[in-house]
């Protein structure tokens, strides 16, 4: 038969995935599989030779101690930002599907501050920090103090993603049927004791998939940092994102600048996956 | 008053009440925005001065725009955004869709297996680790850095993964063999299988893919900032930077480009809405 032959197989394959596979191969695996080799040389962007140093990069980088206080920062930032994000994105998803009047539209509402890109967000709270809420509150700016310029990173990143965590918390509470909920208040529940005993643990799956996205989004950071604060005053709010750009692009240290960017992903994944396996292992059935 | 109309009564006042918070919560929500649109009709003078007022002491100016889309070479820049995004977006459906089509039906070629896993794998992989090779490999040695069609490829070649992801989900539940089956002993190649049975049938999941990254493409600032650096291949987000960095202290010509580079998202939200949340909700339910 010809569909074992290996040569149809081939053709096959060519014709409906060669293009997607190519792509792919060039843009993320070679990339990254290169990249893991320039971490072990030094080499500075511009020469054509690019020096062999083994793990020197990786010993520079546990050594570089702006990488750690930029990844402090980030954890920081991280988990203050996620556990915003996800309390403010519960709460609105629990207010928009109550039946009030209006609530697709507040839903449409809430969010708006995704469709639009992080660069201009950042230029737009900028302008709120630096001239309206020093016009109201008739004091200096938040952005000009070190936690200040770190609380209005956080807050914009929260106004930024609740909207979004909002609707996969919308679609969680869809999928909890009403019966459930009122089978637990007949048997005596308030409706807050149904909430927690009954909404929120079938609604678990929801909460790993939004803390996931949270923190791997807020781990990356970059475009609101770069827009809203540009790492300043003083260095103080530059994420490690920032930190690997600059590092890389700036200072022109691709090989250190590739193994700052490697850990990163490492702490980033095995944060992720940790949590998402936790998440998994407690996940109910109605 | 019986027990049920206590109950109605109840009921109502907690909905006026949620009611109310919404609307407070929605006004700070949408805060900046206001201030922006406020702001973008007053001189720069009137801003410093008083960044809350409704109208100006000088009065309402439209003077803004014009100089801003002039500095920020509007056109220009959308035009590039546009073309950038609707050509990435069209391939990456196209491309990823045949790549699941494939992957899906010949689940026991090991080359699928292989491929299917890779990218899945990569999904985990953030564009910080990828982006310092890239533009060594790209900018350095093949020189293809600032031409379009070279960013258009890296979106596709980035988000094929994701998409395939997608698809893969969509043809394994919603498409029978039988169909194509069908279609096969009706005289169809495998080619014309796929493009007159499977992908038509594929069209929710082609809106939700296109919606997602249409939206992703149109607002990227990293990759295009690191693929595209002459002036007349700007899009939007980048063009944006750079013009905050030449003109930040003319507030009122960068409160008139921040309104235009939100402009055109805006104005396609309102007519498109209903789409565009349920495709960005089932895109993250499914992703």
């Amino acid at each position: 038969m010809k569909q074992n032959k290996l040569s149809y197989k081939i053709q096959q394959y060519l014709m409906f995935a060669g293009p997607g596979t190519i792509l792919f191969l060039c843009v993320v695996i070679v990339p990254f599989v290169y990249g893991l080799y320039l971490t072990l040389t030094s080499w500075d962007g511009i020469s054509a030779t690019k020096p062999f140093v083994g793990f020197a990069n990786f010993a520079a980088a546990f050594r570089d101690a702006d990488y750690w206080h930029a990844m402090g920062r980030t954890v920081i930032y991280s988990v203050f930002a996620v556990v915003l994000i996800n309390i403010v994105a519960f709460a609105l998803a629990y207010l928009v599907t109550q039946g009030v009047k209006g609530q697709n539209f507040f839903r449409a509402g809430f969010f708006v501050p995704n469709l639009i890109g992080g660069i201009v967000l950042g230029y737009v709270w900028k302008f709120v920090f630096n001239r309206a809420f020093v016009a109201i509150f008739n004091s200096s700016s938040l952005l000009a103090t070190t936690n200040g310029a770190m609380f209005c990173l956080i807050l914009v990143s929260v106004w930024q993603y609740a909207g979004y965590m909002m609707l996969i918390y919308v679609a969680g509470f869809m999928s909890v049927s009403r019966d459930v909920q009122e089978a637990a208040m007949i048997d005596g529940c308030t409706s807050g004791q149904a909430m927690m005993n009954v909404t929120i643990p079938l609604m678990r799956s929801s909460f790993v998939q939004c803390i996931f996205l949270s923190i791997t989004r807020c781990f990356v950071v970059y475009d609101v940092n770069l827009s809203l604060t540009n790492g300043e005053p003083f260095n103080s709010s530059v994420m490690a994102a920032m930190h690997v750009y600059n590092q890389a692009f700036t200072y022109k240290n691709y090989g250190l600048g590739q193994a700052e960017a490697l850990i990163l992903f490492l702490v980033c994944a095995i944060v992720g996956v940790t949590q998402v396996m936790v998440g998994k292992r407690g996940e109910v059935e109605a | 008053m019986t027990e049920n109309e206590k109950a109605a009564r109840q009921k109502k006042i907690a909905h006026i009440i949620m009611w109310v918070v919404l609307l407070v919560l929605f006004i700070c929500f949408i805060f900046p925005f206001l201030l922006v649109i406020v702001n973008v009709f007053k001189t720069k003078a009137d801003i410093t001065s008083n960044p809350l007022a409704l109208i100006g002491a000088h009065g309402f100016t439209l003077q803004n725009f014009p100089e801003a889309m002039k500095k920020m070479n509007f056109w220009t820049v959308f035009g590039n955004s546009l073309l950038i995004t609707s050509c990435s977006t069209v391939l990456t459906i196209v491309v990823s869709s045949m790549t699941a089509f494939v992957i899906v039906r010949n689940g026991s070629w090991k080359v699928c297996t292989l491929m299917f896993s890779l990218m899945i794998a990569s999904m985990v992989i953030p564009f910080q680790v990828l982006m310092v090779p890239l533009v060594s490999v790209y900018g350095g040695t093949l020189g293809v850095l600032n031409h379009r069609i070279t960013l258009i490829l890296m979106h596709v070649g980035f988000s094929v993964s994701m998409a395939m992801f997608m698809f893969h989900g969509a043809i394994k539940t919603n498409i029978p063999l039988e169909l194509e089956e069908a279609a096969t002993i009706d005289g169809c190649s495998r080619w014309q299988t796929y493009w007159r049975i499977v992908f038509p049938l594929l069209k929710p999941t082609v809106a939700t893919v296109a919606i997602i990254n249409a939206m992703a493409y149109w607002n990227d600032y990293l990759l295009p900032s690191l693929v595209l650096t002459k002036k007349e291949l700007y899009t939007i987000p980048i063009a944006t930077q750079a013009f905050y960095g030449t003109y930040s202290t003319d507030i009122g010509l960068v409160m008139a480009a921040l309104l235009l580079a939100m402009l055109p998202i805006l104005i396609l939200y309102v007519f498109l809405q209903r789409y565009i949340v349920e495709g960005v909700t089932s895109g993250a339910v499914k992703g």
